[in-house]
């Protein structure tokens, strides 16, 4: 398995230069009203580095990660994704939209649009790509997570298996250089859990750049370079998925551990 | 009972046939037996039922078809003939058809609206049928090109050979028919406009939203009117004239905007903020998101609430005639003052005749926004 190896490498070589950083969270902070959600987070992201972010319910995982693509803003700290500073500057957030995909976990698809014009439909307008060549390059996507035959329905015909791997493939026809995903598989069905996760895998070794909130240990064994786990707004403990399972450090860690690992 | 008697192991080698349902529970029969006649009460009830509506319809076809006068010059075609009465009185209609239809539009120009109508019923109807082809350039047409052309052919342009004919001859159906479909070309997009911006995060559009849509919601439409017709002039500078029929149009619209800004509020609120999310996480702006993802959803929730306005919209445009406009209902009512015509069923005959116009257009966009809801439905599942 040598793609299993391959971005670690490039981890470390990448630490070398903070050009090669895909996402820096410094000091961010954010409150809901005076709930304090995000307290003092400080995050460097490489480029290619896959890391899963697990915690207790209400720790503020979804938060964190929203805040990389803006859909929530923090009150203070620096977040820089891509090069590109996030600020009040709409031109900015746009830019940085573009960049970064996102799935959730409600799949959020387009009801009123096929499943073909769910993944056109931002390649056409915000890349202003001509229709034809956004067909095309959803039809790729559709193959990668293996489901072209389902273009032409209805997301309230598919799956939930089938509509979440609809709406990867909606972010990747943006060709983003940033994957969030929050919670893909916790509104699934067993048996529907896997065939997502085998899409996440396989992206995960194509080389994209991956933040996964997940439980899924499993998945965080198999791909992660890094796992973060969060409670209470803050990031309580970050190691390579190896170090944190077999040897966690902080007493809350192991506490959480044994809980979800029975 | 004991085990033994129980049967637990069973195979069958032949299969059966279907079998009819048992005798009159389905069809028109048994919907009856069901419904009309279960039981003796139930039965006493669809007697007098049927009785009672025996009497309307009879009496109705008797008043507008059997008895009814279709010739005549005046009004000696419609007096009581050997001491008895006639019913609806159609000569006076067929004279004043023409009033009616137009107003005061001269004879020699009818054929302007005329053509008007024929391009309008050329354009709408393709646009309303959804597979029909061309949709983009169909509504460009409709609403960039059309509305010129009904101000060319209507008001007039001498330098194309057309003679101005002046607002205050319009009249009649026409007239209804121009506040209507202004009333309903204006007051969708304005009502969307507002309903957004009573969502806005931005206080002062929220604000200013708020405050048009309370304005006009809390005010009848009948005082607008006459605001509009008396006060307005007022505050207006003495060269400034607005023409007579384009004030309570644009009240008309306004007053209508403010409900259907409400109407579609309601469809925004009802979609759930993944769709929001997601628009955005995709890089949409603020509004490719609300023309591409969220209004489209909205306004198919709300289509029986848009058509409704639209109905509601269409009858508001007879209190026009209070403040002195002959539309449709003004110019059937200054008829009726008519000494020529003065004959005891010309006012029911007349009113009749309202009603039934009335009543056709209002129904035709009803029954369309039904059949839009069920093709939107099949369209794609859920
Ligand atoms: N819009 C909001 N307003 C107020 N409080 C909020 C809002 N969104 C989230 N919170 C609170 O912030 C905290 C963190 O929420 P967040 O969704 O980030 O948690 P999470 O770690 O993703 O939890 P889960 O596993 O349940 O998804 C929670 O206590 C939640 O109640
Ligand atoms: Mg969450």
């Amino acid at each position: 398995m040598t793609t299993q190896n391959a971005p670690r490498e490039i981890v470390e070589d990448a630490a070398a230069s903070a050009g090669d950083l895909a996402v820096q969270m410094i000091e961010v902070n954010k409150w809901y009203g005076d709930f304090h959600v995000l307290r003092d987070i400080n995050l460097e992201v490489f480029r290619r580095e896959r890391i899963v972010i697990c915690g207790p319910s209400g720790s503020g995982k979804s938060t964190l990660i929203r805040c990389i693509n803006r859909l929530e803003e923090h009150q203070s700290g620096r977040i820089i994704v891509d090069g590109v500073e996030l600020t009040e500057d709409v031109k900015k957030i746009e830019e940085i939209r573009r960049e970064v995909g996102m799935v959730f976990q409600h799949f959020n698809l387009f009801p009123h649009l096929t499943v073909l014009e769910n993944c056109t439909l931002a390649p056409i307008w915000v890349k202003r790509m001509p229709k034809k060549e956004a067909e095309e390059i959803a039809m790729h996507f559709l193959e990668k997570v293996r489901i072209p035959e389902q273009a032409h329905k209805y997301p309230g015909q598919l799956s939930g298996g089938q509509q979440q791997r609809v709406a990867i493939a909606r972010s990747l026809c943006m060709k983003p250089q940033i994957m969030l995903f929050d919670e893909p598989t916790s509104a699934l069905d067993p048996e529907m859990i896997k065939e997502v996760l085998d899409v996440m895998v396989e992206l995960a070794e194509s080389g994209m750049t991956m933040l996964v909130v997940t439980h899924e240990m499993g998945f965080a064994r198999q791909v992660a370079d890094r796992v973060i786990f969060m409670d209470q707004g803050q990031i309580v403990e970050m190691n390579t998925p190896d170090e944190f399972f077999s040897n966690p450090k902080s007493e809350r860690t192991k506490l959480f551990l044994s809980q979800i690992l029975h | 009972m004991t085990t033994e008697t129980r049967r637990i192991v069973f195979y069958r080698d032949e299969m059966l046939p279907p079998k009819p349902p048992p005798p009159a529970t389905t069809g028109v029969i048994g919907w009856m037996r069901r419904n009309l006649f279960s039981d003796w009460w139930n039965t006493l009830l669809t007697f007098i039922g049927l009785y009672i509506i025996w009497l309307i319809v009879s009496w109705l076809v008797d008043f507008a078809i059997l008895s009814a006068v279709f010739t005549g010059e005046d009004r000696n075609a419609c007096l009581p003939k050997n001491g008895v009465e006639v019913g609806a009185c159609w000569a006076f209609v067929n004279a004043r058809f023409n009033q009616f239809m137009d107003g005061f539009y001269p004879t020699d120009q009818e054929w302007r609206y005329l053509l008007l109508y024929a391009v309008g019923i050329v354009l709408l109807v393709p646009l309303l049928i959804p597979k029909a082809p061309y949709k983009g350039l169909n509504a460009l047409l409709l609403f960039g090109a059309y509305p010129l052309l009904a101000y060319l052919l209507l008001y007039g342009a001498p330098s194309l050979g057309l003679p101005v004919v002046e607002t205050t001859q319009w009249g009649g159906l026409l007239l209804t028919l121009v506040i209507a479909s202004v009333g309903i070309v204006i007051s969708l997009p304005l009502g969307i406009l507002f309903a957004l911006g009573r969502r806005s995060e931005l206080p002062v559009i929220r604000f200013l939203s708020i405050v048009f849509i309370e304005f006009w919601r809390g005010v009848p439409l009948i005082t607008v009117l006459f605001m509009s017709s008396v006060m307005l002039p007022l505050f207006l500078p003495e060269d400034v004239t607005l023409d007579k029929v384009i004030r309570p149009l644009v009240g008309v619209a306004l007053f209508a905007a403010a409900y259907m800004a409400e109407v579609v509020r309601g469809g925004l609120q009802a979609i759930p903020k993944g769709q929001y999310e997601a628009a955005q996480a995709l890089g949409l702006t603020y509004w490719r998101m609300m023309g591409l993802i969220i209004l489209p959803q909205a306004l198919k929730l709300v289509i029986p609430g848009i058509v409704n306005t639209f109905i509601g919209l269409f009858k508001d445009t007879s209190l026009v005639s209070i403040i002195g406009l002959f539309d449709l209902l003004g110019i059937v009512q200054s008829a009726l003052s008519d000494p020529k015509w003065s004959t005891p069923t010309t006012a029911a005959t007349a009113y009749l005749f309202l009603a039934l116009t009335y009543w056709l257009f209002c129904f035709g966009m009803s029954r369309y926004s039904i059949f839009m809801e069920r093709y939107l439905h099949t369209g794609h599942k859920r």
